[in-house]
């Protein structure tokens, strides 16, 4: 099967060619290759079947982190490159361009965003750089679609031409030499887009506006993930699917292990699709009723953010805050992307230049961010005793981030790198490239959290039926019970929280815990260990002596944390007099000195 | 002309580098952006409160981290 790679610099368009090109009717799959994700794809060629590679972005083929190391690895197994160019930025573009063409593997550039180039003022002379290049160069929008049946009709191309540009500095000037004689710019005035770019950027403007983004992206997805639930998913279980389970029920005789184990126990005689916990009632309606809506939801104004252009100003923003944790301002993406899920936050992390970022990025986000999973049901259980707790809920865990984050910033060996970063410039998001974008992430939850809700719906009956969970709640319940002031069988939460936190959660409904014992728990999910689809990622990019460092302070905060709301959380608030600790702590850590091994300036 | 750091540049002032005070790796990753030692940038924003500056490069927005911008020499053109 022939290979084509699509290469070029990070954020010029390749994955909207890349979706384009292998259509609606494809499957494509993500890869966890060793160091970093790519794509395959799909398309039928007359009667030929072609695979497409979505290579990550490079800026050269020397490279500088391991992201790019894959993409150089990559060439190897290629039989045409497609080399995706910014023609808003041809000038940086042509570096990656002209060492690709020293490889002598067939090659067609694409100029995307061609259609930018014209309200910019720049003027490119396609005969002529093809000339220089001895190369197919296509002029595309792949966003709009065109140009890409220019780039499908010379996939049989497999000319190799012959060039050598010499070292970097040799290299940079015959690409001076190219541009001056190709490219011709008249810039214009600032546009509408420029100023709102620039606003983004002032922190006293920038703060506001990212403020405001962040209240109306909580707002959407709380709001369209209610709506998902109470307009159509709660309807079709209830009004559609539970006739049917009934009906079931009846045939297994109401009862017993078959019976318990597919329906789930009867509450007062029906069906609960929340607390029957069947493979068929609950290990069905958590995913698909519970968790979906809001996995929706919150993909979908994350792929609105990523298209957008903005996530890359966030990270300005944040450049100061992050250094007082070791980090610089590119690692908050990660973080972001962890509130979704995890396992891409943690690949994402691969991104960041030093040993000790990754170990703190990691540490920051296994221990303090909740994914999407897990706050749906939080948001559904712990919301159910008012929207404050989940007021709680979250500053717990920002006290706790900027604690263990300051405490590693201080205590951790190694180097941090310094933020450099291109801003890419807003676009107008396409519909359908967000709306795929969805599809691909929503395919990606039910691969991953059906079977594991199922597994772990199976489990649960196996242990109860076996009595493990009873030789277990006997075995830990008193600790349970006298640190962190919850029942005994709160147990089987933490126990079923290493599978799926969102089945964890599912597990406390029974339980009847008050609001203090339901933050609690709510908290402890996700600070104590992350589920094992995220371990077993971390501990192949951490290694286990990194993992086991880790793990150690997840259990400790897991009982600092829980052991402080039990000891300080009055009725329905926290007790002010009892967060005088916590400041003393914190001035305490200030007071630890830095890791004498540190050397920061190590770019 | 005198030679700036380029965190001492305030105001949207139009600059050519002509240092680099770092490692292989921190030019590297600078060139790559079209940051190269002659070229002329334009200083976007270099906030008093401090955090990164930004700087237009060609067409292209680049914001670098204050450690790393204190380690790039440059002279005013305008």
């Amino acid at each position: 099967m022939k290979k084509i790679l699509l290469l070029g610099n990070p954020n010029v368009g390749k994955s909207v060619v890349f979706s384009k090109l292998t259509g609606t009717s494809v499957v494509s799959s993500n890869y966890a290759g060793t160091t970093v994700e790519f794509t395959k794809g799909h398309m039928r060629l007359q009667d030929e079947i072609v695979e497409i590679i979505d290579v990550p972005g490079t800026y050269t083929l020397q490279p500088t982190n391991k992201a790019e190391e894959v993409a150089v690895e990559m060439l190897d197994e290629g039989d045409l490159i497609i080399n995706v160019v910014d023609s808003t930025n041809l000038e940086r573009n042509l570096n990656l361009t002209l060492q690709l063409l020293e490889k002598k593997i067939p090659m067609i550039i694409s100029l995307n965003f061609w259609d930018e180039t014209e309200h910019k003022g720049i003027k490119i002379d396609i005969e002529k750089l093809q000339k220089y290049f001895k190369v197919p160069v296509i002029p595309t929008s792949a966003t709009k679609g065109i140009g890409l049946k220019d780039i499908i009709n010379k996939f049989d191309y497999d000319e190799v031409v012959e060039h050598n540009y010499g070292d970097n500095e040799t290299r940079w000037a015959e690409i001076g030499r190219i541009i001056n004689d190709v490219q011709k710019i008249n810039y214009k005035e600032h546009s509408f887009s420029d100023l709102m770019e620039d606003l983004t950027l002032k922190p006293i403007t920038g703060v506001p506006i990212a403020l405001i983004v962040l209240f109306i992206s909580f707002i959407i997805i709380r709001f369209v993930g209610e709506g998902f639930i109470g307009y159509i998913a709660e309807p079709f279980f209830e009004v559609i699917y539970r006739p049917i389970i009934a009906q079931l029920s009846n045939i297994l005789g109401g009862g017993g292990f078959i019976h318990n184990l597919i329906v789930g126990e009867l509450i007062n005689g029906t069906i609960d699709f929340e607390q029957s916990f069947g493979l068929l009632t609950t290990g069905i309606y958590i995913p698909l009723a519970a968790v979906l809506p809001y996995i929706i939801s919150f993909y979908f104004v994350l792929g609105l953010l990523e298209d957008i252009g903005y996530l890359p100003r966030i990270s300005v923003l944040v450049d100061n805050i992050m250094h007082k944790v070791g980090l610089h301002g590119f690692s908050i993406i990660p973080l972001i992307l962890a509130f979704g899920c995890n396992v891409p936050a943690a690949l994402a992390i691969r991104n960041l230049d030093s040993k000790r970022e990754k170990f703190i990025a990691s540490t920051l986000m296994a221990t303090t961010i909740p994914c999407m999973s897990q706050m749906a049901m939080v948001i559904g259980l712990l919301g159910s005793f008012g929207g404050k707790y989940l007021l709680y809920l979250f500053a717990v865990l920002v006290v706790l981030w900027i604690f263990i984050g300051t405490l590693m910033n201080k205590l951790v060996p190694g180097f941090s790198t310094d933020l450099l970063l291109e801003l890419p410039n807003f676009r107008l998001p396409s519909f359908t490239t967000v709306l795929k974008k969805l599809w691909m992430r929503i395919l990606g939850f039910l691969k991953e959290a059906l079977p594991m809700v199922l597994l772990g719906v199976f489990i649960i009956n196996i242990f109860y039926t076996l009595g493990i969970f009873e030789v277990l709640t006997k075995a830990t319940g008193p600790v349970l019970k006298n640190i962190f002031g919850v029942p005994e069988a709160a147990i089987e939460a933490l126990i079923m929280g290493f599978l799926r936190k969102d089945l964890a959660m599912g597990v406390l409904l029974p339980l009847g815990l008050t609001a203090k014992q339901m933050l609690t728990m709510s908290i402890l999910l996700v600070i104590y260990f992350p589920c094992i689809a995220t371990f077993v990622i971390l501990l192949r990019e951490l290694g286990p002596k990194d993992m086991f460092k880790s793990t150690v302070i997840m259990l400790t905060s897991t009982v600092v944390v829980g052991g402080y709301i039990n000891f300080s959380f009055a009725v329905d608030g926290f007790d002010l007099i009892r967060l005088v600790p916590v400041v003393l702590l914190f001035i305490l850590i200030q007071l630890i000195p830095k890791n004498k091994k540190e050397d920061l300036a190590k770019n | 002309m005198t030679k700036l750091k380029l965190t001492e540049i305030n105001g949207d002032k139009k600059c050519r580098v002509i240092a680099f005070e770092g490692g292989s790796n921190m030019k590297t990753k600078l060139e790559n952006l079209g940051i190269r030692l002659g070229n002329e940038i334009t200083i976007v924003n270099n906030s008093f409160m401090g955090g990164p500056i930004t700087v237009l490069c060609g067409s292209t927005k680049v914001a670098i981290g204050r450690k790393m911008a204190e380690r790039i020499l440059v002279e005013v053109v305008k």
